[in-house]
Parts: structure tokens; sequence; C-alpha cells
């Protein structure tokens, strides 16, 4: 079993702007009217560095950078995960484009725009983060895949960590054949130990089952759940949400599952 | 941390498939740098092409992960009897309780690539057959590799450009501390694509020659690909002399630039100085540096000035080399390749010169080996840094 408190939460999706609202929404107290997603422009890159960025690192920082904000973390030296199963999906195509023209000469910035840690390099720039940083993926179960190496490195190394798992739509035509309906991102800020801060305690255990994961009783966010590798996370945002203690099961790869147990701060 | 056995490892690159083949070149310095006559590339400039990649099949069964990272990895992962030694782990440990861990940059990307250039006329879509989640996506390799080893543990793709491979050690090693597993397919498959052949040129990265890392003459990398595969596990209470063991792992961030490294190696430093403490070691315990070494002039110079800073103290200073003058820069396959290479220098003594380098670097502050030196050792050190300013260190060892 992997212990850790959370300590700060951020969240960006479609008609939710921030965690406040999320909180909200997923508490029952306001009504889920989804619209497009709405990317702010994150703080702390320098205008040269942030003209070069594309919605998908502007996605990743800008949701991190929620989550540290409310837990109050120094990030220079905080660890992070950035988990995505498809990383910059316009880039990719544009690439694409390119090289099945006849002028193939790409683009500098987007070539090294389109690496797969590309959010966890521009993460360091802005934070000036010089911590150890990670780029992970595992399709489907990119948002537990992220959690379970956050969880990891808070358990094994005894350090606070931030986790921002994040996706964001392909153009045509590869959507097509990977049809994610709309932007989303979570980060968390995770700590070994309580703090005044802290929300709640999760305990994750792996386990496998033929049963489904958890879904979410409004028609609109399940659908949101089921079709964004990043939206994984909503069941446990919602008991985070109420403040309730409880247990979820979140999708992981096959059959396998997180079961993660929630306890709330007082 | 508590060291971890290296059961098992197997290295397949343009120097070699397995590793005898690797050996040998390593042993007979060859390189299997060649002109690049790859697919419809018109680039003047020279790669490590794995031969014989176009004419693997997978699996009937598997056949929605048919793209030449995959094919790649078949070729690499049926070597060396890797594939008896991960079934004989799984009886020791349960199919659950084994992870995989593994790096690519680019995944099936070429496969897209060619499926762009057959796109309907009236449409745009894609040709009918293409899979997304079985090739184009990152997690396609661990997927494939997953299903051909029916393993059910943890597993994810770890992609951070050309430390991809150095850091599955870090994430295997942390699930196996952490309780989870008990042993972990770890490694990394790159394959050649256009993206990063004429992505790299883009940024005046690719050298028209074969790549000469330290060089004084330098001119930039030369791109190859690889599949090498490592199975680490909690070692047996009795350990033979000869067990090769993962005694350490350091990671960092550049904070800099996102092609650029920091210009004194900031980030390296780090990276090696946590991989050493991590190892409960000191600089003078290495025997053998593995330096990224890709054969640009800021990377090498960069790396050069993070190795004085680790080492400088040290009479003689470390010995040193980077093998991608013989492999070429395999990018995200590059640290598990590099592990496996120092696991094969630990284990027949050879510390191996850079092949096509052939005046060092005056500038360096350390011992550049630019011939094969036969030398008992136990302890190697193995860097390997990326895009976005990701480095990471590895320390391997002899149990002895």
């Amino acid at each position: 079993m992997l212990t850790a408190y959370i300590e700060g939460i951020g969240l960006i999706g479609p008609g939710l702007d921030d965690w406040a609202t999320g909180a909200r929404v997923l508490a029952g107290e306001m009504e889920y009217s989804p619209r497009p997603t709405r990317v702010p422009a994150p703080a702390g890159l320098p205008a040269a560095e942030r003209r070069r960025t594309g919605a998908t690192v502007k996605l990743a920082l800008s949701v991190a950078q929620q989550a540290v904000a409310d837990s109050g973390v120094d990030p220079v030296g905080l660890p992070a995960v950035f988990s995505s199963s498809g990383g910059d999906g316009l880039i990719c195509h544009e690439i694409c484009e390119t090289l099945a023209s006849s002028d193939r000469q790409l683009s500098p910035t987007r070539f090294h725009n389109s690496v797969h840690n590309a959010a966890a390099g521009y993460w360091s720039l802005a934070a000036g983060a010089t911590a150890a940083s990670t780029a992970i993926c595992a399709y489907d179960g990119s948002f537990v895949a992220g959690l379970l190496e956050a969880l990891t490195l808070v358990a094994v190394d005894g350090v606070p960590i931030l986790l921002s798992a994040y996706e964001t739509t392909y153009p045509e035509p590869l959507r097509a054949t990977r049809p994610l309906p709309e932007s989303f991102a979570v980060a968390l800020v995770l700590t070994p130990g309580p703090t005044p801060k802290a929300r709640a305690r999760i305990n994750a255990t792996l386990c496998s089952s033929d049963a489904a994961a958890d879904r979410l009783s409004d028609a609109q966010l399940e659908a949101l759940r089921a079709a964004v590798p990043a939206a994984r996370c909503l069941p446990l945002l919602r008991l985070l949400a109420r403040r309730e203690a409880g247990n979820v099961t979140l999708d992981y790869i096959g059959r396998q599952r997180l079961a993660v147990e929630v306890s709330a701060c007082p | 941390m508590t060291p971890l056995s290296l059961t098992h490892f197997t290295a397949t690159s343009c120097i070699g498939c397995g590793l005898q083949a690797t050996l040998a070149s390593l042993q007979e310095q060859r390189s299997g740098l060649a002109p690049c006559a790859f697919e419809t590339v018109t680039l003047q400039t020279y790669i490590g092409e794995v031969p014989g990649v176009e004419s693997v099949r997978l699996p009937v069964a598997l056949k929605r992960f048919e793209c030449r990272n995959n094919r790649l990895a078949l070729l690499g992962i049926g070597q060396d009897g890797f594939l008896e030694a991960v079934a004989a782990c799984v009886g020791r440990w349960g199919r659950r309780r084994v992870g995989l861990f593994l790096g690519t940059s680019t995944s099936g990307m070429l496969d897209t690539e060619v499926a762009y250039r057959r796109r309907d006329p009236k449409t745009g879509a894609l040709p009918a057959g293409f899979d997304y989640a079985g090739t184009h996506n990152s997690y396609s390799l661990a997927a494939f590799v997953q299903e051909l080893l029916g393993l059910e543990g943890p597993s994810a793709v770890v992609s951070s450009a050309c430390s991809s491979s150095a850091k599955v050690f870090a994430s295997a090693r942390r699930m196996i501390a952490a309780g989870l597993i008990d042993a972990a397919v770890v490694g990394g498959v790159d394959s050649l694509c256009l993206t990063t052949l004429y992505g790299f040129h883009s940024l005046q990265l690719v050298s028209p020659n074969p790549c000469k890392p330290f060089d004084v003459g330098r001119d930039g990398i030369s791109i190859g690909e690889a599949a090498a595969f490592v199975l680490i596990e909690r070692p047996p209470e009795s350990l033979d002399a000869d067990a090769i063991l993962l005694l350490g792992v350091g990671e960092s961030s550049d904070a800099y630039h996102m092609s650029s490294p920091h210009p004194e190696g900031r980030g390296a430093r780090t990276a090696m100085l946590e991989a050493l403490a991590c190892a409960d070691l000191s600089p003078e315990d290495v025997d053998y540096l593995n330096l990224h070494g890709t054969g640009t002039l800021n990377n090498d110079s960069a790396e050069g000035l993070a190795v004085a800073a680790v080492f400088g103290e040290r009479r003689p200073v470390v010995a040193a080399s980077s093998t991608k003058g013989a492999t070429g820069h395999t990018l995200g396959a590059a640290g598990a390749l590099e592990a496996v290479i120092c696991g094969l220098s630990l284990e027949h003594g050879l510390l191996p010169g850079s092949a096509h380098t052939r005046n060092v670097d005056p500038s360096l502050g350390f011992e550049y080996l630019l011939a094969n030196r036969r030398q008992p050792l136990v302890r190697a050190l193995s860097n390997s840094f990326g895009f976005g300013g990701t480095n990471c260190s590895l320390v391997l060892g002899r149990a002895q």
C-alpha cells in the first residue's frame, strides 16, 4: 500500500476552469455546464519561450501552477511527474504533414517541442525547478501510471511531488484514430506526511479485477471520464470535492485497477 | 539504495544483434555507422541502422502492434535467451509481481509518417488499418512487450527524449523499493524515423560524417536505433562474485533551455553526484564512465565540464569514453543500450575505446579512451541526458 497526503489540486477541463469551480460541480453544488476548455497562459516563462509553447504545454503548466499555488510548496526543489497519453497531437500532425510534402524542412522549435517531455522541460524553465522530472505514458491508463510514479517517489524518496496529468485533442486525420473530445488536465501536489494544508490522505493499492472502475452519476462528466485518459481521476476528485472519506477504484491497464482509500484531513 | 541484480540483459544495435556480436564489435572497436540510405531520406549523414528489421514479423495474435519500432523490439528481446529468463523470473515471483518500464522517444512514428503519405486524397483520412494504439502511441511499445511476455504487473513508458531508457531504471527501482513488485523488465527501443533525422538536421545537430564524440573537430550526432532489455530483481541472499548490480540512480533537470544543455553541465553534474550518493560511493570508486557523448560541440563541452567538476580532484582522473561513435545516438534507447555496454565492460574487463574519435579535445579534464583497455573493473557510471534538460546517471557494479 502506498500512502500520501494531497496538499494541492489543480484542474482544467471543459467548463472546469479551476479546482474551485470543479470542486463545486463535483460536490453537486453547481450544475455542470460543459463548454470548450479554456487554457490560460502559464506564468513564469520568458516571453521568447512562452511564444514557442503550444496548447499542450500551456495546459500542463497552468494546471501544475494551480496545484503548486494551492499547496504553497516551493517548486524549485519539487520533483515532477508529467503524464499524458498523447503529448502534443497538433505538433505531431504538422511534422507528419511536412514530412509527407515535397519540402521536408522541419521547424527546429516544432521538433524540440514534439518530445513527450516538452511539458516537463518548460516546467523546469518556468519554475526554475532543478529537481528530477519525468514524462510517462500508459495510453488510457496514463493517469494511474503517473499517480503510481508519483506515489512511489513520495514513498521511497520521502519528498513532496508534483503530478500533472493532461491530454489535448488531436486534429484530423489522427483524431479519427484517437477521438479525444476535449482537453483536460489535473495536477496534484502530494506529500509524505500530514501538513496543515493537507486536504486528505490517500492509501493506494494495486489490484486486479474484471469489475469496472468507479463511474460518475452525471452523464456528461462520466462521458468525459470515459473518453479522456487524464479524466480517469474524476471519481477520486469527487471524493476530495465532497471532503468525504471513502474508496474509489480507478482504471489502469487491462484488468489492473488502483484502489484508493481517501480519508479527509481535519 | 539496496542494490538490485541485473539478472539478465541483451542489446541489439547497428554493432550487433545480441551480446556476443555486440561484445565482438566493442573488442574490435568496430563502428556500425554507415552512409544514410534509409527509406526516402536524402540527408548527407551517417546512421546506425539495424539490418533486417523490415523482415521481422510479429506473431499473428499481436499483428495490431506491427511497426518498425515493435519489430525492432521483437528482434532485440528474442536474443540471448531473454524470453526464457523472463519466464523463469515470472516463475519466481508471479506475473503480477514483475513490472515493465520501457523508454522510447518516437515509438512507431515512422509508420505514421508513411501513413501520412497515403492519406485518402478526398477525405484526408489515414489508410484503413492504421492502428493508433498499437503503433503510434508511446505506450504501444510496452503494450506489445507486456502481451508478448505475458506480464500483468505495473507498466509504463518513460518518454523523456534521450534519457528515457536510463530513467526506467529509476522507476523500476522505486516500484521494487515501495514493495509493489519484486522484479522488472526495463529497457529502451527507439527506431529510425524521418522525424528525428530531419528534426535533428533542422537544429543543425547532425554530422555529415560518422560522429566523433569529444574530438576537437566533432561536428554533430549520428542517429542510430537500438533495442536493449534488462531484467532487474531483488537480489538473492548470496550473490555470485560476477553478478552485475544496479547500485545507484541520479536524476536532475537543467532548467536552462529546451534543446541546449546548461553550458557548465549543471544538471549533468547533479545527476552524477546523486547517482554516486544513491550508491553510497565516491568518485574514486568509479573505474569507467560511459559518457552521454553525442558528438555535438555544446553537449560534449558541457558534459566534459560536469565530469571534470565531479572527478577533477582525483588523480589519475576517471577513464571515460562515449560508445556513440560505434552505435550512433540511439535516443530513447541509449540509456538502456549503454547500461548493457557497461554490464559487458564489467563482465569482461573491457573499457571500450571511442570509435571515430581521433584528436581528443585538449580542454577535457579527464582521460578519454581512444583505444580499448583491458582491465578488471568493479564499478561503472553511465550518463544519459536529453532535450528539456533531463538528466539521468546510473551506477552499475560487480558484486565482487
